[in-house]
């Protein structure tokens, strides 16, 4: 199903000089390899559009089911140089959350779990290796 | 994980302006071993080179020294440990300071306090250039030169060597200049817990455990995007890490405080200002984000092991700040009905204004605050029907120029609008803007051999 990235994923922004970094997370393990595959440095590229002048890259972190991505050239400048309300790129995390993807339904409602509080998301205190 | 000794390190500030609580409450909650506290960010340091340009006595985060003169006799008595970067570009003025505000205090013992000295390349700078040192931009390639005498600040980044070279000499405050955030928190473990310098994958752990304490309470539940409506954040505790000989360690926090320590918040922490994670570089080894293996164990409790990391680099990197040309940034609230469109119409009629007066700018940026100045908006997160229809907006224009009497035309040239533009405009009450100083950062390496040869560490008793 269609769904948008916050159904599926978090996300934490940040900057350095004119690179602002994107780390996406996925709500749970299983739906970690549908990011993999939907969230290409392309799609990442065109949904900020109108803020990333340069290239984009993707580092995986299979370990924290997460996806780094550098958006170069996405900052005006970086630093003090950028006349940006959001000069550090703090908004960008939430914003690739807008992002639509296709995802199995039912990897969707397990996510939906996750974001109602009704599992963690991760092995947790219940789950194995405890 | 081993179930031998345990160090503590809490964190207690994030940046320079961090809750002023946090490291109360860290010392007062419950029991920790260190407490880091960082206040530098590249910008951080710019701005204190401003004040000691001013100042000689400046230059550091005068917030540390109060926060010490309340804290140093409970320090003591609890035995717990400082390390700060909180010396900025003036560790010397720091210990001084705290000398002279700690004198009159009751103690139960003298406060040892070590300064660390020797980050600080700016007055070396012509020697440097001389011996051959370019400093070129690690992002251009260009040499340093070519900013030639616009150069504010040059700071090398050390890691933990003359902390721990301080904490051996008993030191129970350690103030350093630039040091990398991370080694504020993995100098002491290193020096607690016996590992050697070379042991690449126990200081890699250190290094993660140092990403996660750096920010404050951003690994606590701050900024968290899950559940963030659900998080006591009046009084969060900030993260504390419990480190064990093997590398292995968990995050967590005081149980009686506020905040949250889970797989997502602490996950949310460590892919903060990621690079590539595989080559997280410090002065100290090369860690590899890849190999951390998290575990959730319940009640405020992350586990984490099992880090690699490489040989620590040749190379140390330099953080330098320049001056480069003149900025303001002027804000305007226009609204409903058609909100966006008059907003839109008052830049033109600013940006005509400049145009007449023959300014230069090297760039003029106009955002519409509530319509897409953000990411999101660019992103294309609100619809267009929304944007037809909104309460207010705000109009935020800001301009750059080499020519400070240009950006100072454009000040004078905001006011004008709430009588001479379009209809329904408001919030002007702060006045004409604020003309700023650009210091542009300048990211560079040098041999480490050259910096270090220099560093001293020296500690005195109050």
């Amino acid at each position: 199903m269609r769904v948008r990235l916050r159904q599926v994923a978090f996300a934490r922004s940040g900057d350095k000089g004119d690179t602002a970094n994107v780390g996406l997370i996925a709500l749970t393990e299983s739906v970690y390899p549908e990011l993999v595959r939907e969230v290409t440095p392309a799609r990442v590229k065109e949904h900020f559009a109108g803020v990333c002048r340069g290239e984009v890259e993707r580092f995986e972190l299979p370990n924290l089911c997460a996806l780094n991505f550098l958006l170069h050239g996405a900052l005006g400048g970086g630093g003090t140089v950028s006349l940006m309300l959001d000069a550090q790129g703090k908004t960008f995390g939430a914003a690739i959350l807008g992002m639509e993807i296709d995802v199995a339904g039912e990897l969707v409602e397990g996510c939906a779990r996750v974001l109602g509080g009704e599992t963690t998301g991760r092995p947790g205190p219940a789950g194995p290796g405890k | 994980m081993s179930e031998g000794r345990v160090v503590r390190v809490a964190s207690g500030q994030g940046f320079w302006g961090d809750w002023q609580e946090a490291p109360k409450l860290q010392v007062r909650h419950g029991p920790i071993d260190y407490l880091m506290l960082d206040y530098l960010a590249e910008i951080t340091m710019s701005i204190m080179q401003k004040q000691r340009a001013r100042d000689p006595s400046a230059g550091y985060a005068r917030d540390f020294v109060s926060l010490m003169v309340e804290l140093a006799p409970e320090l003591l008595a609890r035995g717990v440990r400082v390390i700060s970067n909180a010396g900025g570009v003036n560790p010397d003025a720091c210990r001084d300071a705290l000398a002279e505000d700690l004198g009159g205090i009751e103690m139960p013992r003298p406060l040892r306090i070590g300064v660390v000295r020797g980050d600080d390349l700016m007055s070396r700078m012509d020697e440097l250039m001389q011996a051959g040192h370019e400093l070129r931009n690690m992002d251009t390639g260009e040499p340093l030169a070519a900013v030639g005498d616009r150069v504010l600040s040059a700071n090398a980044y050390l890691g933990m060597g003359p902390i721990v070279r301080a904490l051996r000499q008993g030191a129970d405050v350690v103030v350093t200049g630039r040091s990398t955030d991370t080694a504020l928190t993995y100098a002491p473990l290193a020096h607690e817990l016996g590992w050697a310098e070379d042991d690449w994958d126990r200081l890699a752990a250190g290094v993660v455990a140092g990403h996660i304490n750096e920010c404050g309470a951003q690994a606590t539940g701050g900024n968290t995007l899950l559940d963030w409506e659900g998080v006591d954040l009046v009084a969060p505790g900030y993260p504390i890490i419990e480190a064990s000989e093997d590398g292995s360690f968990v995050v967590t926090k005081h149980p009686d405080l506020g905040g949250r320590v889970t797989w997502a918040t602490v996950t949310e922490q460590l892919v903060y200002e990621m690079g590539d994670p595989t080559r997280y570089v410090t002065p100290d080894c090369v860690a590899d984000f890849s190999t951390i293996q998290l575990q959730d164990v319940g009640g405020d409790r992350v586990r984490i092991g099992g880090v690699r990391g490489d040989a620590r680099p040749e190379q140390l990197k330099v953080s330098v700040a320049y001056r480069d040309g003149w900025k303001a940034v002027g804000t305007l609230t226009y609204a409903w009905p058609d909100a966006l469109r008059k907003a839109g119409r008052a830049d033109a009629v600013l940006r005509g204004r400049l145009e007449r007066a023959g300014l230069a700018f090297d760039e003029i940026r106009t955002e519409y605050v509530g319509a897409g100045a953000c990411a999101a908006g660019a992103a294309g997160a609100g619809s267009n029907a929304v944007l037809t229809d909104l309460p207010e907006v705000g109009l935020r224009i800001g301009v750059r120029s080499s020519d400070r009497s240009a950006v100072e035309r454009f000040t004078r040239e905001i006011a004008p609008l709430i009588l001479a533009g379009p209809p329904t405009v408001t919030g002007f009450a702060g006045g004409r803007p604020r003309v700023q100083e650009v210091m542009a950062y300048w990211p560079a390496l040098i041999d480490r051999e050259v910096v270090e040869s220099r560093v001293q560490v020296e500690c005195l008793d109050i």
